[in-house]
């Protein structure tokens, strides 16, 4: 068992082809609260995982999910931040599409969470998933990946439109969506 | 010594207090809190006060500490329109009868600002929790970011909510400090947490509820245990998110010491410095408006008076932080 990542909620290790993904105590929270939030977090990004998948995006498939803990296929595929290109820019676009014409926000994304296996991308990290379907969380959760871009790759402006390309062609509201992600960034909070 | 005196002014809501500060120390402050007849702040009568005492506590700041005087500062904002106007308004006279610059200052930055005068806190995760404010900061790149904050109303307004339906004398927050000490068990609450923000009026209510079926003290406990959790979970997220190694603690509601030692048992774990300004520079109060109108005033900002209206939201993410 080796442990790969150590977040501010949970541990994540990997045995043998498993990634099992462990919500961790809080000290400074008494027992009731710890455990009933660390329950349903747990049961509610198993569930948005499976749900993503019924969408048409790929996602590491369920296991088994105990109270504090989801075991999940481990997708050995190559971070898209090492490989991005204005191509894949625009698969990103059609899958957050996808994703966000399913009633899902990631609530995370990043260049890191999304991987590319068997010419397909996959969605990982769902910890901060939640349903929405408002125009605000749609467009935070474009603002944040639009914000990896320029932070981390230079050809961002490029990657933006590419991105924009494609989640116009798989959600009817991109339009929309794109239009507050200016506000949001006018605003210039959610760094 | 040093040859940079600034006099700042603060009077965003229930207190109003002047300052004269230099590079070393704080040099004079007076201060002069108003205190509702029934209820909370209400913002006329607070704005009424605050243009009652005004002269008075600048004159008595500037007998004390005041030979002379680089340039006065201000809160511009964010606060309750009133209050801030009656005391721009002073700042502007002042300035203009001194012939001194005038400084329009943040007043959340100044809350960090003076934080990081007091403390050793030098690149921190801010968590600033007020009346009316809470909010997690951070410095990046030219700007305090907010990494995550109240949806609806601030952590202090919440308890003093509470506590007022409960009947407990404003400010409620104190009191439910001291009940919650008397506390047999915890009542489920909600717990809203959204990403990275928060939300505490739900939480507010449903305490309230809950307190015609439970005990008093009981209720105060629980809503304490719930809503702090909340805040400091979004602060252990934003420092791994960001990978700084402080935590800075700021604002009113940062006296309670329930917060404190949560907050501490957290940087405890995760294996990061945990600072607390000494009380005074907590709440509101003219230093750190003094303070960081003189980090301002060195960076070579000046407000003019066609630019010093008062702004009552005004985030810390729009000002240009020009003096890190």
């Amino acid at each position: 068992m080796e442990v790969i990542a150590s977040g501010a909620e949970a541990v994540i290790t990997l045995e043998n082809d498993t990634i099992i993904k462990t919500r961790i105590q809080k000290r400074y929270r008494v027992k009731d609260i710890d455990e009933v939030i660390r329950r349903e977090r747990t049961r509610t990004e198993a569930r948005l995982i499976s749900e993503a998948r019924r969408c048409g995006i790929p996602t590491p498939i369920i296991r088994d999910v105990t109270d504090f803990q989801i075991k999940m296929e481990y997708i050995d595929g190559i971070p898209l931040k090492k490989i991005i290109s204005p191509l894949l820019s625009q698969m990103i676009g059609e899958l957050i599409g996808r994703l966000h014409g399913c009633g899902i926000v990631h609530g995370d994304l990043t260049t890191s969470n999304i991987l590319w296996r068997d010419n397909k991308l996959f969605l990982i990290d769902f910890g901060l998933a939640y349903l929405d379907k408002t125009l605000e969380a749609r467009g935070v959760d474009i603002h944040v990946l639009f914000q990896t871009y320029e932070s981390t790759h230079e050809n961002y402006e490029e990657l933006i439109r590419s991105f924009k390309i494609g989640y116009s062609r798989t959600f009817k509201d991109a339009d929309e969506v794109i239009e507050r992600v200016k506000q949001i960034e006018s605003r210039g909070r959610y760094a | 010594m040093s040859d940079i005196t600034i006099l700042g002014l603060e009077g965003t809501a229930w207190n109003l207090s002047a300052a004269i500060v230099n590079e070393i120390d704080v040099v004079a402050e007076t201060i002069a809190a108003y205190k509702p007849a029934a209820g909370g702040i209400h913002p006329r009568e607070a704005a009424q006060h605050h243009a009652n005492h005004i002269n008075r506590i600048v004159r008595e700041t500037l007998e004390k500490g005041g030979n002379t005087i680089s340039a006065v500062a201000f809160s511009q904002g964010p606060g309750l329109g009133p209050c801030l106007r009656t005391v721009a308004t002073a700042a502007r006279a002042l300035a203009l009868s001194l012939d001194v610059p005038l400084i329009g200052v943040n007043h959340c930055l100044a809350h960090i600002e003076v934080g990081r005068w007091k403390t050793p806190a030098k690149d921190p995760v801010a968590l600033y929790v007020s009346g009316a404010n809470s909010q997690v900061l951070a410095y990046r790149m030219g700007h305090y970011r907010v990494f995550g904050e109240t949806l609806d109303i601030g952590i202090g307004n919440a308890l003093d909510k509470f506590a007022r339906s409960v009947g407990l004398q404003h400010p409620g927050g104190p009191k439910v400090e001291e009940l919650a000490k008397q506390a047999k068990r915890y009542v489920p609450l909600p717990y809203t947490v959204k990403g990275m923000d928060f939300s505490f009026s739900g939480l507010a209510t449903a305490a309230q509820e809950s307190s015609r079926k439970h005990d008093l003290s009981d209720v105060c406990y629980s809503f304490q245990e719930t809503a702090f959790a909340m805040l400091v979970e979004v602060t252990e997220r934003a420092i791994a998110h960001t990978g700084k190694d402080e935590v800075l603690l700021a604002g009113g509601v940062g006296a309670n010491m329930r917060l404190r030692k949560m907050l501490a048992m957290m940087c405890e774990d995760r294996g990061v410095r945990f600072y607390v300004p000494e009380r005074r520079f907590m709440g509101d109060n003219g230093v750190m408006i003094a303070y960081l109108g003189l980090l301002m005033y060195k960076a070579g900002s000046r407000t003019s008076i066609s630019d010093s209206g008062v702004n009552p939201n005004y985030r810390p993410d729009e000002a240009e932080v020009i003096w890190r």
